[in-house]
Formats: C-alpha cells, structure tokens, sequence
C-alpha cells in the first residue's frame, strides 16, 4: 500500500472499522443527535447519557465508511468520564488535527490514540467523514436535536 | 473547415484502433500517484480530445466577439462558428429544423426552462406530471418546485430489482389528469436504456407531450428526435466529450413557438419599449443574453468527432468493454452490481459487502483508478435498493479491456486490506 494511503487507514482504523465499539442503541440515553454526511450518505446516530455534567456513557449506530466508523468508535471509547467541556475541548483538538492546522505541536499527544486520523490532512474531502460523529456528539451535548449535516 | 485532426485513421474498415484513439485525449497519457490514469467516471464528465480543445483555443485565439449583432468579421465568424454548432446538433439529434435546437448550459438549465415556461404556462392545480424512480435530481426537482407552486402532484413510475421501469405500472400511472411526462433515457447511476419511445407513444394516445432526458444517451446510443416522436429533449456537451457549461434543448416548434419565454434579456427579442416587447423568433426567444459561444463551438467539434468515430462504433466497443467488466468484476468476492438491466449502457455501478464506497474510491485512486462513489445525485435509486451510496465505473470510447483488469486488481487488494 502506498505510505499515504497506510497513514489514513492505520491498522487501529482498520480495527474499529471492522469491530467498532460502543455500537449499540442506548436506552437510558439523556442526551441523543442525528447527524449526516450528504455528500456520501453516511448516516449516525449518537447517544450520551450526562450525569452532573459528565458523560457516563457514549455509544453510536449508524452507516459510513472506515474513516467515519472508526472515528466514532474511537471517539465513544475517550470520552467516557469527561466532561462536556473537556468533550468540547478534545473535539476542537481533533479538528484542528484532521483538517491540518495541529502541525507537529506538542499538543498532539493530548489527543492520545486519536492521533492515528492525522493521516486524513492529507485527504481534504475525508475531513467530513473523519469529523462526523464528534459535530453529532457535540450537538446531542448542546442539546440540539436537529438532525446535523456537514454541509 | 479542418477537420482532418478528427479521428481522420481512428476508425477504418471495421477495425477499432484504441490506441489511434487514446492518443486523441492528452488527459489519459496522465499519471495519477505515479500509477497511469484509468479515468471510468465518464457517466460524470468526459475526457475531451484535442480536437474541441483546438477548436475551443481557436476561438479565443483568432475570433472571439460576441454574436449576431456585430456588422464586422469577427463578429460575423464567431456568428458562423455557433450558428455552424447549432446545425451540428440538429443533424445529430435528426431534428427537423435548426431553430428547434436552443443552447442552455446543460441538461439542468434545459430542463429547467421546460418546466418553468412550458410547466408554469400549462399546469394548474391538480394536474399530474409524471417521472420515473430513476431520475437524475435535475428531473426531480424542477418538476416538485413546480407541483408545489401549481398544488399539482408528481407520479413516480416504479422500478424493478434489475433496476428497469415497470412500464404497466407507467401505463397505470397515466389518467386525465396527467399532463405532462419526463423521463430519463439513460440511468447515469444504473446504465438502464428505457423503453422512451414506448413511453412516448402511449402518451400521445393522450396528447400528453413528453420530454427526455438525454444526458447519458446521446454518447452511447443513436439518438433520433424524429423517430422517437418526443416533444422535447435534454443533453450536455460535457457527457459526449464536448466542454461543460453547454448544453442543447431540443422541441417541437409548435410548443415552442407557443412556449412563453424562460429568461428576458438581450438577443431574445425583436423590439423593446418601456409599454412592449416583442420577442425575437426561434431558436433565439430562449436564449437571452451573451451564451457561451466557445462551449458552443466545442460541443459542435466534440459532436464532429463522435461522428468521425461513429456512433454505431462507440456502442460496440462499450457493449463488449460492459460485458468484459461485468463478467471480470464478479471475480471480486462479495460484489453485487446495482442494476442488472437488460438493456444498458456501459455503467457499472456496485456494492461491496462491508466496505463503504467511499474507501474503495480512495484507495482505488491511489491505483491510479477514478471511478465515482455515492448516489450520483439519483438519491431514490440508493433508497430503492435499500444502500446508502454505490460505487460507479463508467466506460467511455477510449476505455480498454486492460484498464478494467487494473480496476479489478485494485477492489481485489481493497479486500486483502478491509477484509
């Protein structure tokens, strides 16, 4: 595979591309948004159940490619135990390293294993996907149930 | 005129030179992450072959100046030079009178100003327009902004599994009510050729007009406005290796001439005053100020150097190219094609268990291969088949046997990796 192509889909991609974690239904969910990619038809579903201000458990259903699939897993498994502002934090980090502006600052390993997506700087057109689930996540926190398109 | 830069040895004596043809569209000697380009997103857009980029460049280069009003001699060559295009559309098409050809940007504006100058003077609330569940968007939508404006109601001829039109549901469909038809010719996401001049004869039996859109037909198949009867008819340049941003409306004269006009602007009248306007004739009523003359002149070349080729030619090479990648691409484990048509053009549109579109048109760019992934603006076509996108190789004239194997290598490693 050529090296750009293995920096998009490392191995932890490919991974919870094919057994994302947290996919499932959440009953008990406080928190719920819906968000769509028109430009592929990804679809996904977040779920978030807030306890004083904390995020007790995360999960996601839905369709999309391996960037997206993945991103949403890894993103489920790093925010259990935030808080909505740490929530809120970490996603402005991860977009700031998706679309390119992080660079090599230090800051990069605050973002733990999230830092397997720097490869999709390299791939303008998948920022949409690799960001999907976190403006989903974002909106279920806001409270805003409007469905969430990335246009 | 020169000509003899148009495919002049590309096709002689029943033989096929794909080489003498690759060699006519600069675009394909390109290398894409240092592999060769296999460019299959022709249903997309259409490489262009040196012929209408030279005749594009010359344009602009020694007789560019806007058109039909100039007494001097650029204005009356660039005159020529459109009004030469214009002919070459009708004899294409088989149109009866140059004056049915009017130039719009594409298939979209053409289809626009139908329903918006014929759809706006005709149908009133309660009429029934009928398309079918494979449409394109842009004959979607421009027909359901008109229902909503009119309160008239949109009726979709179903489709089957094989991804064809259920034509004794179409038959159902048509009522008093029914008032005008528009469907597409060609699917751009399934390849299906509809059976359009059964469609159009029944609707006559009603005096319901009806109009085609042509976008994916006329670079595959004969397309013949008299023998198909339509009232009118949609292409664009770009699908049929001419530039974008031009297209052609073909219609009848009758509806045409009583067809309120689409835009106002210069060039589409004859007499102004601040009581009256009076309009310009045909084909020039719609087509209000400056149009794009070089588009024009290249769809004409583009047109040129299909004939050159020859249509017929073109639909043999695709029929054995389709039939080639449809056999080759079921190698590939866990491949299902959409749309299994008996009648189609050389589309192949697919799904991958388990694997999104959208990660094996990345990964087979990087292949050198461009096919195109999502709905293709056919968005009901996804929801009829229950899949949210397909991947889509579409072949051109200038496509090669070897150029599918390339592509069927690449899904092979797709799975070796996502598997």
């Amino acid at each position: 595979m050529n090296s750009e192509l293995k920096e998009l889909y490392q191995q932890v991609i490919l991974d919870h591309n094919k057994s994302p974690r947290n996919f499932r239904l959440m009953e008990n969910a406080t928190q719920h948004a819906e968000g769509y990619n028109p430009l592929c038809g990804d679809h996904i579903d977040v779920y978030l159940l807030i306890e004083d201000g904390i995020i007790k458990d995360v999960s996601f259903k839905g369709e999309g490619c391996a960037i997206s699939k993945a991103s949403a897993s890894l993103m489920t498994s790093i925010l259990k135990g935030k808080s909505k502002e740490e929530a809120e934090k970490l996603f402005e980090k991860f977009h700031d390293l998706v679309t390119g502006k992080l660079g090599d600052s230090p800051s990069i390993e605050d973002l733990g294993k999230l830092a397997v997506f720097a490869g999709v700087q390299e791939f303008p057109v998948r920022v949409k996907c690799a960001s999907l689930a976190w403006h989903t996540m974002i909106n279920a926190i806001k409270g805003e149930q409007e469905k969430v398109t990335t246009e | 005129m020169n000509t003899q830069a148009a495919a002049s040895v590309a096709v002689s004596k029943n033989s096929y030179d794909i080489n003498r043809i690759r060699e006519d569209f600069p675009i394909l000697s390109k290398k894409v992450h240092g592999k060769n380009l296999v460019y299959l997103d022709n249903a997309a857009t259409a490489q262009k072959p040196t012929y209408v980029i030279d005749k594009v460049n010359r344009y602009y280069t020694s007789m560019n100046a806007n058109i039909h009003r100039g007494v001097h001699a650029l204005s009356q060559e660039a005159t020529e030079g459109f009004e030469s295009a214009r002919i070459q559309i009708k004899q294409f098409i088989n149109a009866l009178g140059k004056n049915q050809i009017i130039f719009t940007r594409g298939t979209t504006e053409a289809i626009n100003l139908v329903a918006s100058s014929y759809g706006r003077w005709k149908i009133i609330e309660g009429d029934e327009i009928i398309i079918s569940h494979m449409e394109h968007h842009s004959n979607i939508v421009p027909w359901q902004l008109l229902c909503k404006e009119k309160n008239a109601k949109l009726k979709i001829i179903p489709i089957n599994d094989k991804g064809e039109i259920i034509y004794e549901e179409f038959e159902r469909l048509v009522n008093e009510r029914t008032k005008f038809i528009s469907v597409v010719y060609v699917s751009n996401s399934l390849g299906t050729i509809n059976p359009v001049k059964k469609i159009i004869n029944y609707a006559h039996q009603f005096n319901i007009p009806v109009m085609i859109d042509a976008a994916q037909a006329v670079n595959h198949i004969r397309v013949d406005v008299q023998d198909l009867d339509c009232d009118f008819l949609a292409f664009s340049g770009h699908k049929i290796y001419g530039p974008t941003g031009i297209g052609a409306l073909y219609g009848k004269v009758e509806l045409l001439d009583a067809m309120p006009p689409y835009q106002g602007g210069g060039d589409m009248i004859s007499k102004v005053t601040f009581e009256e306007t009076t309009y310009n004739e045909l084909p020039h009523k719609f087509e209000a100020g400056t149009p794009d003359i070089a588009g024009a002149i290249g769809l004409g070349a583009a047109i040129e150097y299909v004939n050159k080729i020859g249509i017929e030619n073109i639909k043999e090479h695709e029929k054995s190219l389709l039939e080639y990648a449809t056999k080759k691409i079921e190698e590939v484990p866990g491949l299902r094609i959409i749309g299994n048509a008996k009648d189609k053009t050389s589309v192949l549109s697919f799904v991958l268990e388990n694997i999104h579109p959208h990660d094996i048109g990345t990964f087979l760019d990087f292949e050198g291969v461009a096919i195109r992934t999502g709905h293709h603006c056919t968005q009901p076509v996804m929801q009829r088949f229950n899949i949210p996108a397909t991947s889509r190789a579409s072949f051109a004239l200038y496509n090669t046997k070897e150029e599918v194997d390339v592509l069927v290598t690449g899904l092979k490693k797709i799975i070796e990796v996502f598997g």
